[in-house]
């Protein structure tokens, strides 16, 4: 399947990345909203990655399922790691002095929503979203 | 030693050139071999060669002057950097291919001559790198003045009210300029209620709202009222999902509607004249 990816660095490398989601999205036929859904699905996991990894990937494939076309987004970085999961996904949770909607948030955009990760050892976070 | 290159490569010139332009037409990915007329391509080579020879013939060491005189002239020619490096590898191979045909290189004075190539090419070479990055870093520190100067300035429309229309993606950066100018301007302006239009912010994700909700609080601090503007509707469904709280403030769908309930907050109304 196709498959391409952005390096998170800068803070404008979060603008590359959603405007890569958003014309995969557009090319696989999603509507305006589930557009701006995934574009800031994929800005919320970028900007974790710079403000909590420093450095990482956003990567976005199209994926079938039995006859379902949809969008996956890949998160990896090689930070800290989350220490914890369960805290992470509650609203109102940040570390940063944000608004703690964003992992949460995601959850909420994507129609599927995994994340792996280990103290110390990185983490990554692959979303799905899915065309009816 | 040098004497002897210099004297081979300016007496075989005519034939470098050839051979150089015949290798760099074979390139791919630069138009500028195929589509120029001829004279001009022999022209621009011809000059290219010169150039490139310019700064061999003095000493060992180029002298600085000439290269920053070659890479100004090079960089003018408009061609990618790829492409740039490929005419040097290009030109000095033909020339050192050209040489060991003469039998002025041997066996002999390999060595001698390879360290006066590196001498020469090698300088050239960086100083077309450097060229070149110091002109990108131009046009970005440029362009990242231009669009500080788009960014985010409060235009009073009517009496207390004003409006802040933001286009463009929101960074940190451009984050405090709005917040600056929008407190700014609410004093200065004697503003009651001033209006964020977020019409053309492509993505409002949480960082975004953030700084929304934020610019909001201190604008009340200064004794207004601010409103958000502009929310298209799939930014509203965007926003719930992602679970943002923006209870405390007024917002609406569009700037007109925004522009009816300000004045209406401010004891005013539009209304139509009759004609008498």
């Amino acid at each position: 399947m196709k498959r391409s990816s952005v390096e998170i660095i800068t803070e404008w490398d979060i603008v590359a990345a959603r405007q890569l989601g958003r014309n995969e999205a557009k090319k696989a036929g999603f509507g305006t909203v589930d557009q701006a859904r995934i574009t800031t699905a994929i800005s919320e996991l970028a900007r974790n990655i710079y403000l909590y990894a420093g450095k990482g990937r956003i990567e976005i494939e199209r994926v079938t399922d039995g006859g379902k076309d949809g969008i996956k987004v890949v998160a990896s970085d090689e930070g800290p790691g989350i220490p914890d999961l369960r805290k992470v996904m509650e609203d109102g949770f940040s570390t940063s002095g944000g608004l703690g909607a964003g992992m949460p948030g995601v959850k909420r955009l994507m129609d599927e929503f995994k994340v792996i990760s280990e103290p110390n050892n990185g983490t990554t976070i692959t979303a799905t979203k899915w065309l009816h | 030693m040098n004497k002897i290159t210099v004297e081979g490569i300016r007496q075989n010139m005519d034939e470098i050139i050839e051979r150089w332009i015949k290798t760099m037409k074979e390139e791919k990915g630069e138009r500028f071999f195929h589509f120029m007329p001829d004279h001009l391509i022999e022209k621009t080579s011809r000059e290219f060669a010169e150039l490139m020879t310019s700064n061999i013939d003095e000493s060992d060491a180029a002298s600085t002057e000439k290269i920053n005189d070659f890479t100004e002239k090079v960089v003018r020619f408009g061609w990618a950097i790829k492409f740039v490096n490929k005419a040097i590898d290009n030109f000095s191979d033909i020339v050192f291919e050209l040489l060991e045909e003469k039998h002025i290189i041997n066996d002999a004075n390999f060595k001698s001559f390879n360290q006066l190539f590196k001498n020469w090419i090698n300088p050239l070479r960086e100083s077309i790198i450097d060229a070149y990055s110091t002109e990108w870093e131009r046009t970005v520190s440029l362009q990242k003045i231009a669009l500080q100067e788009l960014s985010a300035s409060l235009i009073p429309v009517f009496e207390k009210i004003s409006v802040m229309p933001l286009v463009g993606t929101i960074d940190t950066e451009r984050a405090k300029l709005i917040m600056e100018n929008l407190l700014e301007g609410v004093v200065s302006q004697r503003a009651e209620v001033v209006l964020l239009d977020i019409t053309g912010v492509p993505v409002v994700d949480t960082m975004v709202a953030h700084h929304i909700i934020q610019a909001a609080d201190a604008v009340r601090l200064v004794g207004a009222k601010c409103m958000l503007v502009g929310i298209r509707p799939e930014i509203a469904q965007t926003i719930v999902a992602l679970g943002i709280n923006l209870h405390e403030f007024t917002t609406k769908s569009t700037l007109q509607k925004g522009m009816q309930a300000a004045l209406g907050l401010t004891n005013r109304a539009i209304v139509e004249v009759e004609e008498q």
